[in-house]
């Protein structure tokens, strides 16, 4: 019986790793294919993952090899890559240990993916005035995606923390592999069944091309656009765009992003507006109650103004006034008179019978007093008073001698 | 009191009206009042509602003949 060699774990991977140091084929290569999984942690190596149709190839780039590199490769860029074939002793993996990459034209996938974009954006399926608007408060949220995942929990933890007046309905659907498109479609469809699901969440943690490859799909695509209810799409990373993105009414780059844009409004901002209007409805009650004050206020004014008081010393004043303007107006008539009485004097002085008794002529008067003029009026007999310029005389009619013809 | 059976948006949408009513003026002093007492209630059950929120979950479930059903996820862990 031949002895067989025990090896350790060790020893068979320092073994087969000799076995492509050796093998000057596996020293110098170069390799085609579509960069899948890019990572570049802080130590500034670069680590992918080499696809195509049929198989992948860990890659691995040294700071200082990705320091030489004008070209930096993305997610499903097709690339050139250049390299020695490695063996990885502590993850018992085979690496290509890469120097040189370079573009080598789109990779299929993005080929078809770019082709069936076209289609249906010719279509119209992408076009902005077919973006329903959103609810501003959702009350029932509905989310298509795998049960128990990070990007489930992403949704719920963002939902609880902005939102949780809302209520949420899953519609669980497997979000990778060949199964995803049906079940992704089945999902919304339920979703639009139900009468209270106001907005729907199509959502996926992020993943390689290949993994978020469903939500490519033409089947997908068209259930988002077809969904009667709005859609938010929250697939993969930001980088990632999917035809379910372009479908959708509005694109999140996250699952949590999609959270978010679904809940526009948060409760904390509701209960600020509420406070606002606790504050509106305490400021239009003061300003009520200060117009009213206002009001009292003006109408004791008015009354104190209509007061007879003010009228009482507005009448007393106009009684002085009109005083003063009596006394003057007297003064003036006083003046006058005066004046007039001084010219009737001198008129009456001119007239005066004094100066005819001067000349000699006497008046004569009977017994009762009347200036005599005709004889007849004085009887024989009868009292004369006789009138001269000085004094006066009294005499007895002894005859009468009339005048008449 | 209000009603404890006053959603949210209901409670929300009468606080506002009721503030636009204020707004538009032309109230007695009574009737002032009345609307401010209102919308302090509506604005307390507002509030409450608001501090109680806890997000609720179901999940849709495939039924026989294709209908679906809901299922509250607290509840189907409590039954598991």
């Amino acid at each position: 019986m031949i002895e067989r060699k025990r090896w350790t774990v060790g020893e068979l991977t320092r073994y087969v790793r000799q076995l492509f140091e050796t093998d000057y084929r596996l020293q110098d290569v170069e390799v085609e294919g579509e960069v899948s999984d890019i990572r570049m942690p802080g130590s500034g190596h670069a680590y992918f993952t080499l696809k195509d149709a049929e198989a992948q190839l860990r890659c691995v780039m040294w700071r200082s090899d990705v320091a030489n590199q004008v070209y930096l490769p993305q997610q499903g860029d097709r690339v050139l890559v250049r390299g020695r074939m490695g063996v990885y002793d502590v993850q018992g993996q085979y690496q290509l240990y890469t120097q040189r990459i370079q573009p080598a034209g789109q990779g299929d996938l993005h080929a078809q993916f770019e082709r069936l974009k076209a289609k249906l954006q010719a279509e119209g399926l992408f076009d902005a005035d077919r973006k329903r608007p959103l609810p501003p408060l959702p009350r029932v949220i509905g989310v298509a995606t795998s049960a128990s995942t990070a990007a489930l929990q992403d949704v719920l933890n963002v939902l609880r923390r902005r939102y949780p007046l809302a209520q949420i309905v899953l519609a669980p659907t497997v979000v990778q592999g060949d199964q995803a498109p049906p079940q992704i479609v089945a999902a919304l469809n339920a979703l639009n069944n139900q009468s209270d699901v106001e907005v729907i969440l199509l959502v996926r943690g992020g993943g390689s091309l290949e993994d978020l490859w469903c939500f490519n799909d033409e089947r997908v695509a068209r259930a988002v656009e077809n969904s009667r209810l709005p859609v938010i799409s929250g697939v993969g990373h930001e980088i990632d765009f999917t035809l379910a993105d372009f479908a959708a009414d509005l694109r999140a780059p996250t699952p949590s992003a999609a959270a978010e844009l679904v809940t526009p409004i948060t409760a904390a901002d509701l209960a600020g507006h509420i406070e606002a209007l606790r504050q509106q409805l305490a400021g239009h009650l003061q300003q009520t109650v200060d117009s009213r004050r206002r009001v009292l206020q003006e109408a004791g004014y008015q009354l104190r103004q209509a007061s007879p008081r003010g009228r009482i010393d507005n009448l007393r004043q106009r009684i002085d006034g009109l005083a003063g303007r009596v006394e003057q107006a007297a003064r003036q008539q006083t003046a006058l008179r005066r004046a007039a009485l001084q010219g009737t004097r001198r008129a009456l002085d001119a007239i005066s019978p004094m100066k005819t008794l001067a000349r000699g002529y006497a008046i004569v008067q009977g017994a009762d007093g009347q200036v005599l003029r005709d004889a007849d009026d004085a009887a024989p007999g009868s009292a004369l008073h006789i009138r001269l310029y000085r004094g006066r005389l009294s005499a007895t009619v002894d005859r009468q001698e009339t005048d008449h013809d | 009191m209000t009603d404890e059976s006053l959603t949210f948006e209901a409670a929300l949408e009468e606080l506002e009206s009721i503030v636009s009513q204020l707004e538009a003026g032309d109230m007695t002093l009574d009737q002032t009042i009345q609307l401010f007492e209102r919308g302090q209630e509506l604005a307390a059950r507002c509030e409450t509602i608001l501090s109680e929120a806890e997000l609720r979950l179901e999940t849709l479930q495939t039924s026989a003949g294709g209908t679906y059903s809901r299922i509250s996820m607290t509840d189907e862990t409590g039954d598991e």
